[in-house]
């Protein structure tokens, strides 16, 4: 298991270079995205607005204090469950670029295929610890569709996030997965064990 | 024993700051719970999740900070003493107004919005929210306020199943196991997995959820109950899920049941997850105005 120190945008050959268990911290730029507005690009039509090529998408809606029109500070920021925004990996990686996705709890085997054939990654941040992650950040830069809040597009600039975890690599690992599938056959073997076949 | 009037502010005072507190000091039975959990990992992704776990406890107990950005669904179990006479319509408002104000003055992010069309007044309050849960305790002057904030990682995490007679402890053993496991990593593991058994379906879910607020370290006080926790609690712990389903030793940190009485054609269970943090606070205010904090 390697270390990596990455920073956004990020390139193909970046993330083709991680593997399922490395340690990666990134600096620059994260986009904070949820239910609420990738439903609105994907199912309401909505193009985004910004740039997502080369992007890192952070699965998140955080605690925040308004300072100004537009302008805000952390108060809490952290990282939600990401199998529900499963859906929406095809049309991020294939039609918008976007290098990595950030989340806890990882996405499903079609999500990772698909990261293997476009070229990008899943990194697992740990869910929980926001207090760790909020101090983290540098600034929120922007903030796009204050209609949805708290699920905005957050545009933030983080110095050294992390260390996530990789949980889908572009070469076809799927580490939450293959963990969930080992223990399905464990429970099955204990239910057995227990006499209950 | 007739209550003042003055007690209702108090107690919307008393439930802002169990909101804003849950949020930054986790519970010391839970602390110990993860630090222990954290010394018996050998695997270096464990052993980097674990240490995430721990700083973020440090920070929320050292810096005031938030732990978790989620500020979930806030629940109230609320015990009321059987000496008191207190307006019940007047506790309610004071609990929502005291929610409310949480969010507003911290500030804190408000998570509730209408099911259909997603309308979210920013309060973290809405119809039927908070969810405010009334019991009675015999010979007591005291107003017992457990507060818990429940993240929606655990809690989509949920799922209730009416078995039948002929189905036994074990269906409710196989639906508990099969649950976890298809819960995976979503719930934050390691969780405390709350079990309802018994009960209507409805019973049978909030018990599940009651049995998540119990202090780790507690056990049933029916020895089956006891034995059947302990059982579960050694068969997830084994199948290596650990802290973010990225592996290892602790899948769950405790098998809470709670159980009721049920009809003779059913055989209902219920499981409730609770994150790793098991945000949880108390306020027991008494009548003269006193009030004790406490987890």
């Amino acid at each position: 298991m390697a270390e990596f120190h990455l920073k956004t945008p990020l390139s193909e050959a970046d993330v083709r270079a991680l593997h399922v268990g490395d340690a990666v911290l990134l600096d620059g730029v994260v986009f904070g995205v949820r239910d609420g507005n990738l439903i609105r690009v994907f199912d309401q039509k909505v193009a985004p607005p910004c740039d997502w090529r080369g992007a890192a998408l952070l699965h998140t809606a955080p605690n925040v204090r308004k300072l100004g029109p537009g302008k805000y500070e952390p108060v809490s920021v952290g990282t939600t469950t990401s199998m529900r925004m499963d859906r929406f990996t095809e049309g991020l990686v294939r039609d918008y670029g976007v290098r990595a996705i950030l989340g806890k709890g990882g996405l499903s085997p079609a999500s990772a295929a698909l990261m293997q054939s476009y070229g990008a990654v899943y990194l697992s941040v740990t869910g929980g610890a926001a207090a760790m992650e909020t101090l983290q950040i540098e600034e929120i830069e922007k903030v796009y569709w204050e209609d949805l809040m708290p699920e905005c597009i957050w545009q933030i600039r983080f110095k050294a996030l992390g260390p996530m975890t990789v949980g889908i690599d572009a070469h076809g690992g799927n580490l939450q997965h293959e963990i969930q599938q080992q223990a399905q056959q464990k429970v099955a073997e204990l239910l057995r064990r227990m006499g209950i076949a | 024993m007739e209550v003042p009037e003055s007690i209702y502010p108090l107690i919307e005072n008393a439930c802002r700051d169990l909101y804003i507190k849950s949020l930054k000091e986790i519970p010391p039975d839970v602390v110990e719970a993860i630090r222990r959990a954290a010394a018996t990992e050998t695997l270096e992704v464990a052993k980097r999740i674990f240490s995430h776990y721990l700083q973020s406890i440090d920070l929320g107990r050292e810096q005031k900070m938030i732990v978790c950005q989620d500020t979930g669904i806030p629940i109230y179990w609320v015990k009321i003493g059987g000496n008191l006479r207190l307006d019940g319509a007047k506790l309610d408002d004071a609990i929502v107004r005291g929610t409310e104000r949480a969010t507003r003055e911290h500030p804190l992010r408000s998570s509730i919005v209408s099911p259909l069309r997603r309308e979210n007044r920013q309060t973290n309050c809405g119809e039927r929210i908070p969810i405010i849960h009334y019991e009675f305790q015999r010979d007591s002057d005291v107003l017992d306020i457990l507060f818990m904030p429940k993240g929606s990682g655990s809690e989509n995490m949920s799922f209730m199943k009416m078995l039948v007679p002929a189905d036994g402890v074990n269906g409710i053993k196989r639906f508990v196991l099969e649950m976890v496991v298809g819960a995976g990593p979503k719930p934050c593991p390691p969780t405390i997995v709350g079990i309802g058994i018994g009960g209507s379906s409805d019973l049978c879910m909030t018990l599940a959820k009651k049995a998540t607020t119990r202090p780790l370290g507690s056990r049933n006080s029916d020895s089956e109950m006891a034995a059947l926790e302990l059982e579960l609690l050694d068969a997830i712990n084994q199948t290596g899920i650990g802290p973010q389903g990225l592996g290892g030793n602790t899948t769950a940190l405790a098998v809470h049941i709670e159980s009721a009485w049920t009809h003779i054609t059913c055989n209902p269970v219920a499981v409730n997850m609770q994150c790793w943090r098991a945000e949880r606070r108390r306020a027991r205010i008494h009548a003269d105005g006193r009030v004790e904090e406490g987890f």
